[in-house]
């Protein structure tokens, strides 16, 4: 029996709209993974610090702010401070196209724009997680 | 698999993170693993927390890791959520309540799902009990999946087992069932400032006026969201450790709780020989084409394997 993927969805920054997190978590879940949810309003530190506990293959983060920029890469950031950058970290929600290079660029591995269906989110994470 | 046992024992988060998920998932190493830790086991104090779903148990964990915290001890904690009998995923959400904690590095939160486990907790808990043991924790909270009335494995596992109760879920024979009823040591009746607290309450208290025992649970009042009673419910599960400590259970519940691990991994060890062996599928297909009784086809197996079975002539004859 393989392992089981384990991902975590994190909303990071203020806004407090899950709808889309809630989403793909249950998609997640009903792909076989399971999936981690903690909430809205968290901050990198505490979703790096959660990710680590739970050994997670991947993180998802959902942010509808607009404060992408700098929260994504942020979480990037301090998971290769901690040693934890194999973590596939890939996001989703109201980002404009044009932010999209430059996320990719800080670490991001792939950006769901509204519209993506959960298949594609689902076949992006089998497909890129290290463990298997 | 040595550094990872080193920092471990360490208490480096890494380390324990990755002990717990070759542990939790059965995967190379573990054994090892297990049997460096095992001999520095058996100091940290493990509670239990159970009750139907949405009582308040996360909420209430919360507020207790807070107590613990402002006391210096430190704290893991173990949620377990159901996982789904279609996919086999899960969505663990337990965490959402204790979030303060994330970045406290005396906390230490890992969820865990049942996978399809019955009796309220994931197949490998008590594993990583273990860990979580040897790596120093102080207390170890065991979060069980919302029970119903006979998920009661937790009672063998913790040394104090909480139940939490929440006003309006039924009448009083509901309160006389067996089960999950039976099990507490503790009572928390959280959410008590709503209706049917009081009631609640003078129900259980008139069912725990009919056990002989000598020892007898206590109730607390709670309101874990407003952290109402929690110093007092805290106080009431170690003074219960105390008093099984002193009338001398503890040693009883040890030996207890060695033969259920004892138990579990007979079962494991022997079901996957069993099912490495080439006469397994034709005995499931005689079982169920009703050829053949689930018992001697496991007599054909053990038989396969050399182990021995003691007949039951006497009772055969007659």
């Amino acid at each position: 029996m393989s392992k089981k993927i384990k991902v975590l969805i994190a909303k990071p920054g203020l806004d407090g709209h899950d709808r889309g997190a809630k989403v793909v978590s249950r998609a997640l879940r009903d792909a076989g993974m399971e999936v981690i949810y903690t909430g809205i309003r968290q901050t990198p530190e505490q979703i790096v610090a959660t990710a680590i506990q739970e050994d997670v293959d991947s993180i998802g983060l959902s942010c509808l702010s607009g404060a992408h920029n700098k929260l994504f890469p942020k979480v990037v950031d301090l998971l290769k401070e901690k040693g934890a950058d194999d973590v596939l970290v890939f996001g989703g929600g109201i980002i404009p196209d044009e932010d999209i290079p430059g996320l990719k660029a800080a670490g991001i591995a792939e950006i769901f724009l509204p519209g993506a269906s959960t298949e594609e989110t689902i076949e992006f994470i089998r497909n890129n997680v290290k463990t298997a | 698999m040595e550094d990872l046992v080193a920092g471990l024992l360490a208490g480096k988060v890494r380390s324990l993170a990755k002990a717990i998920t070759i542990v939790e998932n059965d995967l190379p190493g573990k054994r090892e693993i297990l049997k460096s830790i095992y001999p520095k086991t058996g100091h940290a104090y493990l509670l239990g927390i159970t009750g139907p779903p949405g009582a308040g148990k996360s909420t209430l964990t919360d507020k207790i890791i807070a107590h613990l915290r402002r006391e210096g001890k430190s704290v893991a904690v173990i949620a377990v959520d159901p996982s789904s009998p279609f996919s086999g995923g899960a969505i663990l959400g337990d965490r959402i309540r204790m979030q303060q904690h994330a970045l406290d590095d005396g906390v230490f939160i890992r969820s865990m799902a049942t996978r399809s486990h019955l009796g309220g907790l994931a197949k490998n808990t008590v594993d990583v009990i273990h860990l979580f043991d040897a790596a120093g924790k102080d207390v170890i909270i065991i979060e069980t999946v919302g029970v119903g009335q006979d998920e009661v494995d937790i009672v063998r596992i913790a040394q104090t087992t909480v139940v939490v109760m929440v006003p309006g879920l039924g009448d009083s024979v509901q309160i006389s069932k067996a089960g999950v009823m039976e099990i507490a040591d503790v009572f928390a009746v959280n959410k008590a400032d709503r209706d049917g607290a009081d009631k609640l309450l003078s129900e259980l208290k008139a069912m725990l006026d009919m056990i002989k025992d000598e020892v007898k649970p206590e109730i607390f009042r709670t309101v874990a969201t407003d952290d109402v009673g929690i110093d007092e419910l805290v106080a009431g599960i170690f003074a219960h450790g105390k008093r099984v400590e002193e009338s001398g259970l503890i040693e009883k519940k040890r030996r207890q709780k060695a033969e259920n691990e004892l138990r579990a991994y007979i079962y494991d060890m022997i079901m996957e020989r069993a099912q490495g062996l080439e006469a397994y599928n034709d005995v499931v297909s005689r079982v169920a084409a009703k050829q053949e009784t689930p018992m001697d086809g496991v007599e054909e197996l053990f038989t396969e394997l050399g182990i021995r079975i003691q007949e039951e002539k006497n009772a055969e004859e007659d």
